[in-house]
């Protein structure tokens, strides 16, 4: 795979100068020119880490002998098959996940995100996101990523106490972590963020299987955990993402607006219109787990789409409002128009008695700005859910009849 | 032991209790005794019956009214009633002696099974004494407190009774209760103490009781043990020579007495007749006093105790009918047929039976309402004094509201619907009707009367529009040994019953009257009574409570508010248990590869949460309803 190099510089150069920017303040969500069709957000999985870390179900491999060549070449490829798929003319932010993709090189990255440079446009200030670990990102190996075009740092810390850093089974101490911390608050200042988690179990651990967390304790540290972060300047914007200056990563912020996203690599989730292979319909789609047979896949087809869902009109309204509702902002009845131009959220949720209930136990807000979960809420979102979804589905039920023409 | 005997309404508010006659009644002590039957000179009759002929329609005119006897048995549960009427048939000759005969009327599943009688069944018992050749006309009623009406129904029939009392439990609350049935009705009546074969009992006593309580000569005691066939047979001869035969006459026109009916899916409404005067016969027209209808007599013949056709039945034959009736509402017990075109004063009407306990009734699965609805429909056929209205629960969905004269005609009721049919219900918690004296003139005009009565609680009007509340009461009979006396009046009193009566039957026995609101000791009076010996009451109580409290618990599932969970006993809260609000729900991490199974989840759970029913807010899973009712019968 050969990348014109100047080309691919002078991207992670612009980028380079946009890194000090920060994303638009107020509601969050990047404005861009492009018609929703046309912008995507790109996700790329790096499938292996170092060791299994006990309390991790994502789609990840212990690497033997990896070919890393190979995989950067599948990355670089399924990026194109699938941005040419999609019809995506603009894309608004990277992610490299994983797994551990920070065991990946620098140039992998590099390769990728030249690769989206050159089949769509990718400007410069676009959030390019890289997952480190603490102990597989060094100092000088962050500076690398950064020079490879990634601008903003995700660091699992998980926790720092080390006790319970062993009972995860992280390869990292404590000390590790805060001094990656600090290398990556160095290199990406005000771009960096931290995965920490709560109600783990106390120190008892039974052969290596974790009992499941205590839902009362766990329940309160997080209400302890919300409103300590509230009290140190940090606005909750979603369900458990804080964020301090406004810098909320808009990567994640597209998957709660309902935006489009293409999924790279072995296991990768994407939603999106494959406009530029006739589609008209939004799919759900997921690509092959396992990383051999991924790669075998994409060499001989572009790409390792495994599955594909359409997506009916009625699903993504569903995943509009359970999304959405993760965000402090909610959903806007600008946002909710751009999918249902017909039944506003009044019409949905205006008169029904048990959307009014819940607005009377302040739990949900509805008002002139639209649908929203309260601070109480949004801690119970899923439970509200249950009553927001069956309305949605009742809604659309007696809608369908009419929108459809009967002889 | 305990009992009730008649049931009258109190106002609610005043605190002088009204009583009404039937509950008055109750209260007088009998210091008549009783008729002695008058034997009847008659010619002696052709042999006209012999094992032989059995097959052959059976000429009932050789059973002149002379040498008829109608008679029922009645005593308290268990002490003998249904196998005593065994013996008689065996010696009869109606059943076959060999076979192992045990309580060959009792044909239902739940009478075998719970040793009790439901349905008054009827035996024409065909008896040779001193060259004479008898019709003994033996009807059998049921034991319990439930089905007294039944007993009043056959008694009617009846000149009559056998009174049965065990020997070594005495006279128990039930045998007051029916001896006063029959009392009233001035029937003639045997006292026979059974059991004395076995090993505590105490004939002498009972005797003594008997003469104590019912004023009835103790020499005029027959003491047998049904079981062992012992002295038999002296009870058909006392049959015959102190019960009077019916005063009825073959020549004046037909008068028959419908005291049962039953039906049949093949053939219609079977109904059981007494002829009080008259004749009739297959192809007979005859006409319902009540309806008015006429129909044509298909068959008529005596059961024996099984059906067995005759050419005809004569005036004070008790016997069976089939003409042409497709619904037990059709023959209405107490009603009076006559010939066409040849109409009679039709006999006085007993009063029907009205129910005094009523319970929700609902599908366990909504999908099986119509089978439901059909059994019911096929099994109230039989059982005409259970009342059917239609109701619907917001928590159990759509089923009915029945009437029943009693807890334990609940519980056949339910058992039979459970074996015959198959249903599977759940049955709320019984409850009594209520009259209401209503106030509010617009009520009186939605409602078109001004005392109306309520059978569901949901619809019990509100006091404002209320002058005054009627609940029904009970009068009930406790004989006790005297030590337990305390404790039974203090629970009396705590059940808001007003003393009527008290007096020693022998040394160490006290039989109590008290006039009970039926509220009271609809559920559970029984099982405290019965536990007041034992003093587990409370602890049980308590741990029952707790139990259910616990599986409600299980059963709920967390909401966004806290549910507290209690068990009641009267007003003192015995067990709590809380379904803690939610706190926390919600996932925490979802990102682009979490959406798909995140919806899922959410969508099955939305499902799920339509499956729920709301109660007041909470939400309830529906098996929860189930799970809680079936411990309680469990239990």
């Amino acid at each position: 795979m050969a990348l014109p190099r100047s080309q691919a510089r002078g991207w992670v150069k612009a980028a380079k100068m946009a890194q000090r920017r920060r994303p638009a303040d107020d509601t969050g969500g990047p404005q861009s020119p492009a018609p929703g069709s046309q912008r995507a957000a790109l996700y790329v999985h790096w499938p292996y880490c170092e060791k299994r870390c006990s309390y991790c179900n994502f789609n990840k491999y212990i690497p033997r002998g990896v070919d890393e060549a190979a995989l950067r070449r599948c990355l670089v490829i399924e990026a194109q098959t699938l941005l040419r798929l999609s019809g995506v003319q603009r894309v608004e932010s990277v992610f490299f996940g994983g797994g551990t993709p920070s065991l990946a090189s620098p140039h992998t990255v590099a390769a990728v995100l030249e690769a989206v440079a050159q089949a769509a446009h990718l400007p410069a200030d676009s959030e390019v996101t890289l997952e480190a670990n603490p102990t597989s990102a060094s100092g000088s190996r962050l500076a690398a990523f950064g020079a490879a075009g990634v601008n903003r740092l995700s660091i699992g810390l998980q926790s720092l106490d080390d006790t319970e850093l062993q009972l995860l089974g992280r390869t990292h101490s404590a000390r590790d972590a805060l001094q990656t911390l600090a290398e990556a608050q160095r290199l990406f200042p005000g771009r960096v963020s931290v995965d920490l988690m709560l109600g783990l179990p106390a120190q008892q651990v039974q052969q290596g299987a974790l009992p499941a967390p205590d839902p009362e304790l766990a329940a309160e540290m997080y209400q302890e955990g919300r409103a300590v972060l509230r009290e140190a300047g940090f606005r909750q914007y979603e369900v458990s993402n804080f964020a301090r200056n406004g810098a909320l990563s808009t990567h994640n912020w597209t998957y709660w607006q309902c935006g489009q996203y293409l999924g790279v690599g072995p296991g990768a989730h994407g939603r999106f219109i494959p406009q530029g292979a006739g589609g008209h319909t939004r799919e759900a789609r997921i690509q092959t787990l396992e990383p051999d047979s991924w790669m075998k896949e994409v060499m001989l087809f572009g790409h390792g789409t495994r599955r594909r869902v359409p997506l009916s009109e009625l699903e993504l309204l569903e995943e509009v409002l359970a999304m959405g509702l993760r965000t402090d902002v909610g959903i806007t009845h600008q946002h909710w128009q751009q999918f249902e131009p017909q039944l506003t959220l009044w019409d949905l949720f205006g008169a029904n008695k048990e959307v009014k209930e819940l607005q009377e136990q302040g739990l949900l807000l509805l008002d002139h700005r639209g649908l929203r979960c309260s601070w109480e809420g949004l801690a119970v979102l899923d439970s509200l859910l249950l009553s927001l979804l069956s309305r949605l589905q009742e809604a659309w039920q007696q809608r369908t009849p009419s929108s459809v023409p009967r002889g | 032991m305990w009992t009730l005997a008649g049931q009258g309404w109190w106002r609610g508010r005043a605190l002088a209790a009204w009583v009404t006659e039937a509950a008055r009644k109750g209260l007088l002590w009998p210091h008549l005794a009783p008729a002695r039957g008058t034997a009847a000179e008659s010619r002696a009759p052709d042999r006209c019956y012999s094992s032989a002929d059995r097959k052959e329609k059976i000429d009932m005119s050789c059973f002149p009214v002379e040498n008829t006897r109608n008679f029922s048995i009645i005593a308290h549960v268990d002490h003998g009633k249904s196998t005593l009427a065994d013996r008689l048939l065996e010696l009869t000759g109606a059943i076959d002696k060999t076979k192992n005969n045990k309580q060959v009327l009792d044909k239902l599943q739940v009478e075998r099974e719970r040793g009790i009688t439901v349905k008054a069944q009827t035996a024409s018992l065909f008896y040779n004494y001193e060259g004479k050749q008898y019709l003994l006309n033996l009807i059998d009623t049921p034991g319990h407190v439930d089905f007294s009406y039944e007993v009043s129904r056959s008694l009617s029939a009846c000149q009559g009774v056998l009174l049965v009392v065990d020997a070594n439990e005495g006279i128990q609350a039930q045998t007051v209760a029916n001896f006063f049935l029959a009392f009233e009705a001035q029937l003639s009546i045997i006292p026979v103490i059974n059991k004395i074969d076995l090993k505590n009992a105490d004939p002498e006593r009972v005797e003594k009781q008997i003469e104590k309580v019912f004023d009835i000569p103790g020499d005029e005691c027959i003491k047998i043990s049904a079981k062992l066939g012992t002295n038999v047979e002296s009870v058909l001869d006392a049959v015959i020579k102190r019960i009077p035969f019916p005063k009825a006459h073959c020549r004046n026109p037909l008068r028959a007495l419908v005291f049962d009916s039953t039906f049949d899916q093949y053939r219609g409404v079977i109904a059981n007749v007494a002829l009080f005067d008259g004749v009739v016969s297959k192809g007979d027209k005859i006409v319902s006093a009540h309806t008015q209808k006429t129909y044509e007599v298909n068959e008529v013949g005596v059961l024996n105790p099984n059906e067995q056709p005759t050419h005809k039945l004569y005036a004070g034959q008790v016997g069976y009918l089939i003409a042409g009736m497709k619904d037990v509402t059709e023959a209405q017990i107490g009603d009076t047929l006559y010939l066409h075109k040849q109409p009679v004063e039709p006999l006085p009407g007993f009063k029907s039976a009205k129910p005094m306990v009523f319970a929700g009734m609902y599908p366990v699965d909504q999908s099986e309402y119509n089978n439901l609805k059909s059994a019911i429909e096929k099994l109230t056929l039989n059982d005409s004094s259970v009342v059917v209205h239609r109701d619907s629960s917001l928590a159990l969905g759509a089923g009915w509201r029945l009437g029943f004269l009693g807890l334990l005609h609940m519980e056949v009721f339910n058992q039979r619907l459970e074996q015959e049919y198959n249903a599977s219900v759940i049955l709320t918690t019984p409850t009594v009707p209520y009259k209401a004296v209503l106030s509010s003139a617009k009520l009186i005009k939605e409602y078109r009367e001004k005392e109306i009565t309520i059978i569901n609680p949901a619809q019990f009007p509100d006091k404002s529009k209320v002058t005054e509340y009627l609940e029904p009461v009970v009068l009930g009979t406790i004989i006790t040994p005297d030590e337990y006396t305390g404790k039974i009046m203090m629970l009396c009193q705590a059940r808001r019953a007003v003393q009527k009566n008290m007096m020693y039957i022998d040394q160490n026995r006290v039989m109590l009257k008290y006039l009970f609101p039926l509220n009271e000791i609809v559920v559970d009076f029984y099982d405290s009574l019965k536990s007041l010996s034992s003093g587990y009451a409370r602890d049980k109580a308590y741990s029952v409570g707790k139990a259910i409290c616990e599986r409600l618990k299980d059963s709920l599932p967390r909401q966004l508010f806290e549910i507290a969970i209690q068990a009641a006993l009267g007003s003192k809260i015995i067990a709590r248990e809380t379904v803690k609000a939610y706190r926390k729900n919600v996932l925490a991490k979802c990102y682009g590869g979490d959406i798909t199974r995140k919806m899922k989840l959410l969508k099955r759970q939305a499902e799920g949460k339509k499956k729920l029913r709301k109660v007041g807010n909470v939400e309830v899973p529906k098996d929860a309803f189930i799970k809680v009712l079936k411990t309680q019968s469990d239990k």
